[in-house]
């Protein structure tokens, strides 16, 4: 296949790094190259979800059985199982109907649909899986003893302090008190070990960036200029 | 009638899937495993209006811009084709005194770039084992698009941040009170601790000191401070998201139906 040729690898090699450099032209000031390779992005990447999301989710949870189902009805036993499909797929040609200014506030009930789903569904997890468990580890005893009897200082330390640091950074989340006096210094607590999870995230979040940055270096050192291997 | 329905579209669905999570048989549990498939189905369709909204936008853009490139490559008079070739650089790039008609060279690539994607991944053009074949196959063109452009591009946006967030923490990464110091303390032995240089630094500490040294450090303080941190943020979510939740499904939000009366 003619995509497999060396010449239209080298190609692609090279547009790819062309685009990698016009994107890092932002470091110097916005200038027109960079708003080209910012055009092409939103236009390939609401392109590429378009045809994922097609391919992936319409056509085999939708467009498929759809087709299977009206089939049945001319070459075999009609079954009618597939007629629910009908709910989604008009709720989701109303969706669409967003576009027509006029028609654009049936728009909400399919809307209004994924906004009961979403709010249904994450009242459930987020009361299962974040509330409870998160609170079911916290509170556990925190003076520890090994099997022999013998007390654990260094491990009971740490779940104090975890304890300690997840009830006080629930204190700074109350905001329907003021914080004031003993409320007011156990919130303050409750920052001190907030900012150490925003400072670790931090640390992750730079160290992410940094690895994507060594990794367009290294395709533009290897893949393109062959300076390194 | 406009805002009646969708609300009662939104307690209906919320109900059933809380009913479903207490109730798990019939009908409850199927309409829930059936309501599921259905938001997968209509969060399709979102991105399909997303993708016509891009149309719709750009296109709009396009048009106007175009139209007022050609009004200003007319006004020097002669032939205005040819003015607008010659002109081309200035019009299309910024020049344009009216700022809705800039820009309009980039709505157009823009629409290039989302018509190729989908001529690609829809129709499969250049796709080796034409209809029958995955877009996602090696040598396809929808694949090769995504090596050559969407993947470069998107990971150079999220490296650039990489620069930004350097030259933000130089400006905000000030000691000035104890809150900024523990976050400065802890990115520090974050980045030191994920990294060789954290081991190199302090590989000098005797053995009974092992826990003072950078790596050590830097794992004591993601599993302990860091963990309660987290769950403090996770039950806070949790909390809010709930409160919110319910607030969605019996009606008291209404935000999402925007604000317009009709």
């Amino acid at each position: 296949m003619w995509m497999e040729h060396p010449g239209w690898v080298l190609f692609g090699t090279w547009v790819a790094a062309l685009f990698t450099l016009g994107i890092a032209t932002f470091l110097y000031k916005d200038n027109p190259v960079y708003k080209f390779c910012e055009a092409v992005f939103v236009g390939i990447s609401a392109g590429y979800w378009f045809v994922s999301y097609f391919w992936q989710t319409l056509l085999p949870k939708l467009g498929y059985p759809f087709y299977a189902g009206v089939k049945t009805m001319f070459v075999g036993p009609a079954e009618w199982g597939w007629l629910v499909l009908l709910i989604p797929g008009t709720l989701g040609v109303m969706m669409l109907l967003r576009l027509v200014p006029k028609a654009g506030w049936i728009a909400r009930w399919p809307l209004a649909f994924i906004v009961g789903y979403t709010a249904g569904l994450r009242l459930i997890t987020f009361l299962q899986s974040n509330a409870m468990t998160q609170l079911q580890n916290s509170v556990q005893p925190v003076v520890r003893y090994d099997a022999s009897g013998q007390f654990l200082g260094w491990e009971s330390f740490n779940i104090l302090l975890v304890t300690v640091g997840t009830f006080a950074g629930l204190f700074y989340f109350f905001f329907s008190q003021e914080h004031k006096g003993v409320f007011g210094r156990v919130a303050r607590v409750g920052t001190w070990f907030l900012m150490i999870t925003f400072g670790a995230a931090f640390g992750y979040t730079v160290m992410g960036r940094m690895s994507l940055l060594i990794g367009r270096l290294d395709f533009l050192l290897a893949d393109w200029l062959h300076l390194i291997r | 009638m406009r805002r009646q329905v969708p609300l009662l579209i939104t307690l209906v669905v919320g109900a059933v899937l809380i009913i479903a999570a207490f109730i798990p048989r019939a009908p409850f549990g199927g309409l829930g495993e059936n309501f599921s498939l259905y938001f997968d189905i209509i969060a399709v369709f979102a991105f399909l209006l997303g993708g016509g909204n891009l149309i719709r936008i750009h296109g709009m853009r396009l048009v106007r811009g175009v139209g007022m490139a050609i009004t200003e490559a007319k006004k020097g008079g002669g032939a205005w084709p040819l003015r607008f070739v010659i002109e081309f650089p200035f019009l299309a790039f910024g020049g344009l005194k009216d700022r809705r008609g800039r820009d309009w060279f980039f709505s157009l690539i823009t629409l290039l770039g989302f018509f190729a994607m989908l001529a690609a991944g829809l129709l499969k053009l250049g796709n080796p084992k034409g209809w029958q074949g995955n877009v996602t196959t090696p040598g396809a063109m929808f694949q090769e698009f995504y090596d050559s452009m969407f993947n470069p591009l998107q990971a150079t946006m999220y490296a650039l941040l990489a620069f930004f967030v350097a030259s933000a923490s130089y400006r905000a990464f000030r000691a000035k009170s104890v809150e900024a110091t523990i976050l400065l303390v802890t990115a520090f032995i974050i980045l030191l601790g994920r990294t060789p240089a954290g081991a190199y630094v302090t590989a000098w500490m005797p053995e009974s000191l092992s826990f003072l040294t950078i790596p050590n450090l830097a794992n004591w303080v993601m599993a302990i401070p860091n963990l309660a941190g987290q769950r403090a943020i996770i039950i806070g979510i949790a909390l809010g998201v709930i409160a919110m939740s319910l607030r969605v499904i019996i009606g008291i939000e209404r935000t999402y139906l925007g604000s317009d009366e009709k």
